[in-house]
């Protein structure tokens, strides 16, 4: 324990100080006196210093003595049933107060973060909720945009078979009132020409023929 | 001009019990006006009972934590119930030293009579104290622990001595403190008189001196008031706590 320590050596040093000084002054006290005996107006006072030191007169111990006793037994009386009790009733108060007010506010940040945690954990499910609510979203757009896609394909390549089927058939019509055309042209121009006349049948076959050789 | 004169003892009103010259004089008035001031600061101060305190209730809160802390950490936790006494002690001694700092009241601590009263009070409390906790045991007190039993014709003496000059150092130290300090700013005070006196004109100038010097000395005496008011409580707690450990 060193601060003991330091508080036993500041005991011993300044009793050691204040008992040389003491002797110290005494002495120039003493000299002091002894030049004012030969002051003319010492000589009234030098009855009163004959004794020396006025702390060693035993004629004022025992007033000293009890007004001691009276006054410090009064003292002691008044601070231990009144004043003091006063005193550490209200530092007790201080301190009662302190510590509610510390714990109050303890709970209330206690509070408060049990509240931002409740926040936090709302806060964290609203969000994966909206996660996957966008997601569920997306996916039905994708599931729907891919089935009109098959549809409008397959309805486009329905559209492009009976077209081609439309233009096949009109081209076989054309092709085969090409035919006629052509053997009517050409029974025409037979009997025009040669002045042959041939029937039909014949024409027509004759035209499909020269058609099969130019294909 | 005699720097001893104010330690004079002078009656202020004659009373005489059963024999014994028991006068009200200045040493008893400043007792009264030190135990006055104590109890008005103490009461006054806490009046408010303010949860926020002011400048004097400040003060008053101050002392008491301050010796509350001195008990707590130098006599021990269980030497709470003395702290009114070692309280009482500090005040009285502080408020002794502190009055007698004003020009033309009396200094009661500079007498060895009221210190040695004052530290017998401490000694036979204490050493009650211990007999009441310890009983006969309060005796191993005087022999040091771990000693060896051949020295204990030669320990044994010395621990006893020095038990029993407790209240003889206890006491000379604050008298001799308060007594040489006051003795002090009187005498350096009469060394400007006497130059003024016997230098004339030349005085006046050299005469500043001494007071320069007493300038320093009045502020050095307020530490010295404080500090041998913080000793003799301080030598009471360590008591109290030899009185309630043995050791």
């Amino acid at each position: 324990m060193p601060n003991l320590l330091a508080k036993r050596r500041l005991v011993r040093w300044s009793g050691a100080a204040g008992a040389s000084l003491a002797t110290l002054t005494v002495l120039a006290g003493n000299v002091l006196a002894a030049t004012a005996e030969h002051a003319p107006d010492a000589a009234a006072h030098g009855g009163e210093h004959a004794g020396g030191l006025p702390q060693l007169n035993p004629a004022t111990f025992p007033t000293q003595i009890f007004w001691l006793a009276l006054t410090f037994i009064t003292l002691y009386y008044l601070l231990s049933k009144k004043a003091l009790p006063r005193v550490a009733e209200v530092l007790e108060e201080r301190q009662e107060r302190i510590s509610r007010d510390l714990s109050k506010a303890a709970s209330l940040k206690e509070e408060a973060e049990a509240v931002m945690a409740q926040v936090d954990t709302s806060l964290a499910g609203a969000r994966s909720e909206a996660q996957a609510l966008i997601a569920q979203v997306a996916a039905e757009i994708d599931a729907n945009n891919q089935a009109r896609q098959a549809k409008l394909n397959a309805d486009i390549a329905e559209r492009l078979r009976t077209a081609e089927a439309n233009i096949a058939a009109a081209k076989e019509q054309a092709l085969a009132n090409v035919r006629s055309v052509a053997a009517d042209v050409a029974r025409d121009v037979a009997g025009r020409v040669a002045g042959v006349d041939i029937d039909t049948a014949q024409a027509e076959a004759a035209v499909a023929a020269v058609i099969e050789e130019r294909r | 001009m005699d720097p001893l004169h104010q330690f004079q003892i002078n009656p202020i009103l004659q009373i005489v019990i059963a024999g014994y010259d028991v006068s009200f004089t200045n040493s008893a008035l400043f007792m009264v006006v030190a135990v006055a001031l104590i109890y008005a600061l103490l009461v006054f101060g806490m009046s408010g009972r303010a949860l926020v305190p002011g400048r004097l209730q400040s003060a008053a809160e101050m002392f008491y934590e301050f010796v509350a802390n001195m008990v707590r950490d130098n006599a021990g936790h269980d030497a709470r119930p003395y702290f009114p006494f070692v309280f009482a002690i500090f005040m009285f001694v502080l408020f002794g030293n502190l009055v007698g700092m004003i020009p033309f009241t009396f200094t009661f601590t500079s007498h060895i009579i009221v210190t040695f009263t004052l530290a017998a009070t401490v000694f036979v409390f204490v050493t009650v104290l211990a007999l009441m906790k310890h009983g006969l045991h309060f005796f191993s007190f005087f022999m040091p622990h771990g000693a060896p039993i051949a020295l204990a014709p030669i320990l044994i003496p010395i621990e006893v001595i020095s038990y029993l000059m407790r209240p003889v150092s206890l006491s000379i130290r604050l008298f001799a403190n308060m007594m040489a300090g006051h003795t002090m700013l009187k005498v350096f005070a009469g060394f400007t008189i006497l130059m003024i006196s016997g230098l004339g004109a030349l005085g006046l100038f050299v005469g500043l001196v001494p007071i320069a010097i007493n300038v320093a000395l009045t502020g050095f005496e307020f530490l010295v008031a404080f500090l041998q008011a913080y000793v003799f409580s301080i030598l009471t707690c360590l008591y109290i706590r030899d009185a309630l450990e043995l050791h």
